[in-house]
């Protein structure tokens, strides 16, 4: 039996300790002028490419973490100063620094692409991947996914429409790995693929299981500030033997917290959702403006499409390792899409499981994949359900447009909205 | 339907005829779908950039171009965040003030803000609404299959909002009706290229534009008789810079901002409404017709920045338009907030560097109103070509 202090905060721990291990791994491959592969959080197809021992850049991530650090307004104003709009992209903008400042990042130097490959999951991924094909004349691969056409008209295996999908998604998966066996000259080995495979099953059932037991009250772990960790492992050791360790261990503590009734608040008042992407240049002041009133965010939509969609249960066929994965990307992807455009349904399920007494909202400037439907969606779920909502909007990394006072403003008559809701409730 | 829906250019001089048109395409009622539908007509609208209206057209629908209109969003602005693009909100307006009555309304994931629109516009109208997925990676020899497969999926709605099936014949019948129009708007541009003082910018953009609101017979009968009467206009030549206009894919400049440009300039090409004229020649009447679709979409069709092609560059499209057309400069735009417009600014204006090639870089709104500054500083830089 583990000790509490022993277990408690292991995940964090350990999360931020391979995040300095992926940063210095990515560091060496520049120094050396080794090949890495670009990819994206939605669709990484990180399952394929460590079968060719590319290491993976996660630009997303990269620019997110200049916000974090606080340093985000340097490579903001340097892209801007290249000509790109105040208008656009936040992370493009960043990444276009760093890539001008020859990989400089404050977590250590970012190698060179040798190869972009995107799916369609954020158009502006597919914007961002041409400014290096037309920096480095690369070879980008754009993974094609279609989506959901129409609310509720998710097709599946079997189904004509799925097929023809899937089919497409296999054929540019072959062509994909044409791609990387002439880049890197090794041959595409299909065993070691069904054990990426089988590691990334592990990690997405752990994914799932995390998910889940923040149904506990307590809640075992904030949404917004150590789901973020959880996500940069699951995206930066998809596929990995590190990952799948660091979801078993991770389970074990949000078990263990759960059996304790240990929570991350000592007096969790409030439970909510967050729906939208962080706040990444107030990231931890973001979440004092609800932890200060007793709120906690037990899930987030961020958390199923920024994890390229494997909250939706999905285990690849080991038997059938490249038709099942095209089948997974297939669904993976579409459901992270799901997540960005059609959740209202999803938000009004997990009201009830997971005791949520309010939504927050927040639509960044930055991202318009995410953003342009909250408002709508806001409504949706309003006339759905009869909730508590907040509706605040800010940036994920340009702190122009990020006003605290008026955050906290709308923060405080959220919260007060919500004890006289409870009061109402209790008479 | 054989009752005209656009009758009053007809029997009219060239001037009034294209007042006529101007007067259809400023009137934000968007009479003739009413009027289509007050015969019994059924509608999809289709929002930019491009669409295979000959589907819709073969099921007997009258396809509409939906690119937003220059109105307030009354309604519509509840349901979006603040940072969007115009021509998203004045679109969804229409539908919920009922102004543009729809059977069937299809998106497609142009950019991160249009592909919300299915799930939105959904929420809001009890007809169906959903994305056309075009191929984004048209570099995949398997996409023309999937692209087949998908417009076959997008037939089968209509068939149901129609009520019947799409016949082989109907297909190839409007591939042929939509083949001539695309022939007669490429004569328009060719016109427009080679002897650009016989039609101006703005009175191009009105004739090309009705293709989104009227039946494309009727498109046709009007081209067909317009063009030769441009032709066999009396202008003289002006001693006008010859540009290109990029930046019109999808949100739409004022037409007072065309006609502004068109004062000082010759827009010798462009990309306005650059759907209407995607397929750049005839797609085969021989073989299967949705195959056909697909193929001409992938292997024979115009660029923009809302599709990625490993095969066409934009800005090295972009240098081929400008000699193509024989242009001296380029005004490049983006809408206000459009953000593959905006990227794609950087792009274009590095290599019209590296080319020195003079531009001119703005961007617009569909629902502005002045036009003396824009109007003034497009003076200065034609002034600057003319002088230097």
């Amino acid at each position: 039996m583990p000790e509490t202090h022993d277990i408690v905060g292991r995940a964090n721990r350990e999360g931020s300790a391979l995040f300095q291990q992926w940063f210095t791994e990515l560091g060496q491959t520049a120094e050396t002028g080794g090949q890495a592969a670009y990819v994206f959080v939605m669709g990484s197809m990180a399952e394929l490419l460590r079968v060719f021992d590319l290491p993976i850049v996660m630009p997303e991530i990269n620019s997110l973490q200049t916000a974090v650090r606080r340093v985000a307004h340097e490579y903001l104003n340097q892209a801007e100063d290249y000509g790109y709009s105040p208008d656009i992209c936040g992370y493009v903008k960043a990444d276009v620094a760093v890539q001008l400042s020859n990989g400089k990042h404050p977590m250590g130097k970012i190698p060179r692409p040798a190869l972009a490959v995107l799916t369609n999951a954020c158009n502006t991924y597919i914007k961002w991947a041409e400014i290096w094909e037309r920096m480095y004349h690369i070879p980008i691969f754009t993974m094609d996914i279609p989506g959901t056409r129409s609310c509720g008209a998710q097709t599946w295996p079997g189904n004509a429409d799925f097929e023809n999908d899937c089919r497409y998604v296999l054929a540019q998966i072959k062509e994909l790995i044409s791609v990387c066996e002439r880049l890197t000259r090794k041959k595409f080995d299909i065993d070691r693929f069904r054990e990426a495979l089988q590691n990334a099953n592990s990690m997405s059932r752990s994914w799932r299981r995390v998910l889940e037991l923040n149904k506990s009250t307590p809640s075992v772990f904030n949404a917004l500030t150590d789901g973020t960790i959880y996500l940069g492992v699951s995206n930066g050791f998809r596929g990995t033997v590190e990952g799948t360790k660091y979801f078993a261990n991770l389970i074990e503590e949000m078990e263990f917290k759960a059996e304790h009734g240990i929570g991350t608040l000592t007096d969790e008042k409030y439970r909510l959702v967050f729906v939208g992407v962080p706040c990444y240049p107030l990231f931890r002041r973001f979440n004092e403006l609800f932890s200060e009133w007793g709120g906690t965010f037990v899930n987030s939509t961020y958390l199923w499409f920024a994890a390229g969609g494997v909250n939706q249960e999905y285990e690849y066929d080991l038997n059938r390792p490249l038709e099942s994965f095209a089948e997974g990307v297939l669904i993976y992807v579409r459901n992270a899409m799901d997540a960005m455009f059609y959740q209202s349904e999803a938000l009004a399920q997990m009201i009830d499981p997971f005791h949520v007494d309010g939504v927050v909202y927040h639509p960044i400037k930055s991202c318009r994949t995410v953003s342009t439907g909250l408002a709508d969606n806001r409504r949706a779920l309003m006339a759905s359900r009869d909730i508590a909502s907040l509706f605040i909007e800010s940036d994920m990394m340009d702190r122009r447009v990020v006003s605290e006072a008026q955050l906290k403003n709308r923060a405080d008559a959220f919260f007060e909205g919500l004890a006289s809701r409870r009061l109402a409730t209790a008479r | 339907m054989n009752e005209k829906i656009f009758h009053e250019w007809q029997n009219r001089s060239l001037d009034d005829a294209i007042y006529e048109c101007r007067e259809l395409f400023e009137d934000t009622t968007f009479p003739t779908v009413k009027r289509w539908r007050d015969r019994g007509g059924k509608v999809v609208g289709h929002f930019q950039v491009n669409f295979p209206e000959e589907i819709v057209h073969a099921a007997g629908l009258l396809p509409f171009k939906v690119r937003g209109a220059p109105i307030e969003a009354v309604q519509a602005d509840s349901r979006f965040g603040s940072y969007l693009c115009s021509i998203l909100k004045t679109s969804l307006e229409l539908a919920l003030s009922n102004t543009v009555e729809l059977e069937m309304f299809v998106t497609h994931p142009i950019c991160d803000a249009a592909r919300n629109l299915a799930a939105v516009w959904g929420r809001n109208v009890s007809y169906p609404c959903q994305i056309l997925y075009l191929p984004q990676n048209p570099n995949s020899p398997h996409s023309v299959i999937y692209l087949r497969g998908e417009y076959d999926r997008l037939k089968r709605s209509i068939e149901e909002v129609v009520g019947r099936e799409i016949s082989i014949e109907a297909l190839r019948n409007s591939i042929g009706v939509f083949n001539e129009n695309r022939a007669l708007i490429r004569e328009l541009y060719e016109i427009k290229r080679e002897t650009p003082w016989l039609v101006s910018a703005d009175e191009a953009y009105v004739l090309v534009a009705l293709a989104g609101l009227i039946p494309r017979e009727e498109h046709n009968e009007l081209l067909r008789t317009i063009l030769p009467e441009l032709r066999a206009r009396g202008t003289r030549a002006q001693d006008k810079v010859r540009v290109v206009f990029e930046g019109g894919f999808c949100e739409q400049p004022p037409l007072d901002l065309i006609r502004a440009i068109a004062r000082s300039c010759y827009v010798v090409d462009d990309d306005f409404l650059i759907g209407l004229r995607w397929l750049l020649e005839d797609v085969s009447l021989v073989g299967d017709p949705l195959t056909n679709l697909a193929e001409a979409y992938l292997e024979k069709s115009s660029y923009s920045p809302v599709q990625h092609d490993l095969r066409k560059p934009k800005e090295k499209m972009l240098l081929g338009r400008i000699r193509h057309a024989r242009a001296e400069a380029a005004i490049i735009t983006a809408a206000k907030m459009c953000e593959p417009g905006l990227e794609e600014q950087v792009a274009y204006t590095r290599a019209l560097d590296e080319a020195g090639i003079p531009y001119f870089v703005g961007e617009f709104e569909e629902s502005m109103t002045g036009f003396d500054s824009i109007e003034i500083q497009l003076e200065t830089f034609v002034e600057n070509i003319l002088f230097s």
